[in-house]
């Protein structure tokens, strides 16, 4: 439904996957092989009409499963082609060993990933644990706060993924249900800027340019130089952090939306800090809003990129503050040592001298709700900690029925 | 395009192309593989009767062949698997064993 119109941002009114399914028929990519899986559906679903209906040139193979998905996708990188897939949960699970491979060969595979809980017990909403378990497959990731983000992400990953510093693949993050099914606001690119944007893939080896063959995917020998690739993808995951704020620099000149490793709110002033991904970075800002017109020393910050994890930025960006609070939607049972973005940032704190005192959240598996009175709840627990000094339980469940 | 891997052992991370992807198609016939191999196929020229199945059959190429003629086995390949011994019908492939086929290869070259 268009609501306005001006020259390059046409406001609409679609839910997630819809506004996926705008920016994959924008982008166009030679080849989608993808499975349909809650709550994805609807993006490969979409999709399928748009070929079906003439509006893209793209070959979309439908394939039996997400292994079949991604390994047509490896091939067809291979091949010199742009790909795009998508996938959710446990079809993002049963892809598993081939994510390794397309980062392995360096395939700039563009997937979006509609994030969902992980069975048992069987549950299709959302949670992170699906892309959080992915997160050490040499995949970059792109966490969304909205369908807008998703769009956007997924416009500027093609660009991430193919620049010749990084060549590694691409997951655009996206909440399964509150952002993939919920209708939002939110405004579209005209075609020939996202086109103009994303440009041509001119790949530097290709299985099909016969006037300079490769082979691609061949043993190792018995040499042995997988720890030197491995060291090579490690390295394009470093050279990838200045690439993501450049294309999220070069985005927001064409769209008015700039982008960066995260967003802050209040981070001048602020004593301690909650930090979110995806759709509770929402739910978070109106309540941290809230509490700072109230008076309350807090401040937010939204992290947008988990893979590579900007360590340095957020060691930079709190310096000074004294606790932090870390909401993470799935948990690493790794025995009290809390989810992955508390993991890590607690690893990236560990050489600051003055470093502020950090407590997990674990929130939302399953698709629980979090709402604005959690955040209250975590954020008051939070002003007491910075007060105190001292931190009573360092993981905590929130909205755990207990 | 043409790869020298004669140095590679001692390549720097950073020179090796990315994705490991070869720029050099063709290239395995520089890995020699052999090496691997523990039974060594005799090929008795007399008995052979020139059917080709074991040119046919060999997994790895291993047997020559030319104008519809074996020429040679070659050992720099086969990897002594013995299917073509199994399967010629005139007896004309005998297995044995590599240490002492070596072993004797030496000694007629008068090595160590």
């Amino acid at each position: 439904m268009v609501v306005s119109n001006n020259e390059i941002n046409k406001t609409v009114a679609i839910v997630g996957t819809d506004a996926i399914a705008e920016a994959m028929r924008q982008i166009d990519p030679d080849v989608v092989a993808a499975y349909p899986i809650t709550p994805q559906t609807a993006i490969v679903e979409t999709f399928a009409q748009m070929v079906a209906d003439g509006q893209v040139n793209t070959n979309y193979v439908p394939v039996e499963s997400e292994h079949s998905a991604m390994s047509a996708a490896i091939g067809a990188a291979a091949a010199g082609a742009r790909v795009m897939t998508a996938t959710s949960s446990q079809g993002l699970a049963l892809m598993w060993e081939l994510l390794y491979i397309a980062s392995g060969l360096r395939l700039p595979i563009v997937m979006p990933n509609v994030n969902r809980a992980l069975s048992a017990p069987i549950n299709i909403h959302c949670d992170h644990s699906d892309s959080m378990g992915a997160r050490d497959t040499g995949w970059i990731q792109l966490f969304s706060e909205n369908a807008q983000e998703a769009y956007d992400n997924t416009i500027q990953a093609m660009r991430i993924a193919e620049h010749s510093d990084v060549l590694l693949p691409v997951m655009i993050l996206l909440d399964g249900f509150i952002i993939s099914h919920a209708i939002d606001r939110m405004e579209l690119l005209d075609d020939a800027t996202v086109r103009k944007f994303v440009g041509t893939y001119k790949p530097e080896d290709s299985l099909l340019n016969a006037s300079q063959p490769v082979t691609y995917g061949a043993f190792d020998g018995l040499y042995g130089y997988y720890f030197e690739f491995k060291r090579q993808q490690e390295e394009a995951m470093r050279n990838s952090i200045k690439v993501i704020r450049e294309v999220g620099q070069e985005y927001g000149a064409i769209s008015g939306r700039p982008y960066d490793l995260f967003e802050s709110v209040g981070l001048d002033d602020a004593e301690f800090v909650i930090i979110a991904l995806g759709s509770a970075a929402g739910t978070v800002r109106s309540e941290v809003e809230c509490l700072r017109e109230s008076g309350m020393p807090i401040g937010m910050i939204k992290l947008r990129v988990f893979r590579p994890f900007p360590a340095q930025e957020l060691v930079a960006a709190l310096a000074g503050k004294k606790a932090v609070a870390v909401l993470d939607r799935s948990d690493t049972f790794a025995a009290n040592m809390g989810g992955p973005v508390f993991i890590e940032l607690r690893s990236a704190l560990y050489e600051v001298e003055k470093k502020p005192l950090l407590v997990n959240y674990v929130y939302g598996l399953g698709g629980r709700d979090l709402s604005v009175e959690l955040v209250n709840k975590a954020a008051n627990e939070l002003a007491g900690i910075a007060q105190s000094g001292q931190v009573k339980q360092r993981v905590n469940y929130l909205g755990l029925r207990e | 395009m043409s790869w020298d891997i004669t140095d590679i052992k001692n390549w720097d991370w950073r020179k090796h192309p990315r994705g490991a992807v070869i720029r050099d198609p063709g290239s395995a016939k520089q890995f020699k593989t052999g090496g691997w191999r523990s039974a060594r196929p005799i090929w008795d020229e007399e008995k052979c009767s020139q059917c080709l199945l074991c040119f046919v059959l060999c997994p790895d190429s291993a047997i020559k062949a030319r104008d519809e003629k074996i020429t040679t086995f070659d050992y720099d390949f086969c990897k002594g698997c013995g299917i073509c011994a199994y399967e010629c019908p005139r007896d004309a492939i005998s297995m044995v064993d590599e240490a002492e086929a070596r072993k004797k290869e030496e000694s007629e070259e008068g090595g160590p």
